[in-house]
């Protein structure tokens, strides 16, 4: 699939209808989206027949990218019930297949080395502080290859420090610098829209 | 839920030392037929947690999984096996029913083929 492509199908999907402040729902626009899994497929291989866990999926547009690139297996996980049921929707709609799983990610336990890569949109820990620190400890501890996530770009040094130092990794790069362009979503969002400059991150756990 | 998934999930109650595997309690389940791809199956055998994976077939209505986890010898011989294992692992979905906690016997709903894993208060 080219990545025009596949862009393309990402814009049509269902996104959050009452977003929640609380948990930072943002949609992850198909722009990133595309070129965040892209990368991961053309440049590392992290993606076709490999298993895919989507941390934070939201309405499953990283999630359903992943299986437009060939996973094996996609599982997105949020802990919102009306966004999994959008994503549900979303992929019935582009006939792929995903399994949604319902929980807090930060009290997740899951057995084994199944995943192969993680990727996530995570919340940047701006109305829950830590929160972005939270979901990488839990990405780092899941994938057995490799962690695909965003992060603010302001976080860059405090990000690599700590995914070298506590969770576990063996490399941690910054893979290009992208504009994530949220729209005005909230109420209190003033301006009509908003450029956040934001890495994409690709992490490697040490293997056990 | 298909059982490429279930094979990962576990109890995650405070102080629940044996939460995995979950029981499953099949209320609905239907079959959705993919690609088979026998590599990838060859690959996937040796990460799954085999035990889990019978008995959680067996729950969901199949039963032509050995109780025992064949040797490695099978995967490169038996074509047919494979198909079982693909079959299993990714084309039976859980609609309705749950995942019951071996240890408490927590169940944890399952509702339009999503396992709800949420913890009330008192379990975190």
């Amino acid at each position: 699939m080219k990545l025009k492509q596949l862009e393309g199908l990402l814009g049509d999907l269902e996104q959050f209808s009452n977003p929640i402040v609380e948990l930072e729902q943002y949609p992850t626009g198909p722009h990133i989206a595309s070129r965040m899994l892209f990368t991961a497929e053309n440049s590392y291989g992290d993606i076709t027949d490999k298993i895919v866990a989507d941390f934070g999926c939201g309405c499953g547009t990283l999630s359903v990218a992943a299986a437009l690139l060939d996973a094996a297996s996609v599982i997105g996980f949020d802990i919102d019930p009306q966004s999994l049921e959008t994503a549900t929707l979303n992929a019935e709609e582009l006939e792929v297949e995903i399994d949604f799983v319902q929980c807090d990610i930060t009290k997740l336990e899951l057995k084994g080395q199944i995943v192969d890569t993680v990727v996530m949109n995570p919340p940047f820990g701006t109305r829950k502080k830590g929160a972005d620190m939270e979901f990488l400890s839990a990405a780092m501890k899941v994938a057995s290859h490799a962690v695909y996530s965003l992060h603010k770009t302001s976080t860059r040094e405090h990000i690599k420090r700590a995914a070298l130092r506590d969770f576990n990794a063996k490399s941690a790069e910054v893979l290009c610098e992208l504009r994530y362009d949220l729209p005005k979503l909230y109420k209190f969002h003033k301006r009509k829209e908003v450029d956040i400059a934001v890495d994409l991150w690709r992490f490697e756990p040490k293997h056990n | 839920m298909r059982l490429i998934t279930h094979n990962m999930l576990s109890c995650n109650i405070k102080g629940v030392t044996n939460g995995f595997p979950l029981r499953i309690e099949a209320g609905n389940v239907i079959k959705k037929e993919v690609d088979f791809n026998p590599d990838f199956i060859r690959h996937m055998f040796a990460k799954l947690e085999w035990k889990a994976l019978v008995e959680g077939a067996r729950s969901m209505g199949y039963a032509e999984l050995p109780e025992d986890s064949p040797d490695a010898a099978v995967l490169e011989s038996d074509e047919s096996f494979l198909k079982k294992l693909h079959h299993a692992l990714l084309e039976l979905h859980l609609e309705e029913g749950a995942l019951v906690c071996p240890e408490t016997g927590r169940k944890f709903p399952v509702n339009k083929g999503i396992p709800n894993m949420l913890l009330h208060e008192d379990e975190v």
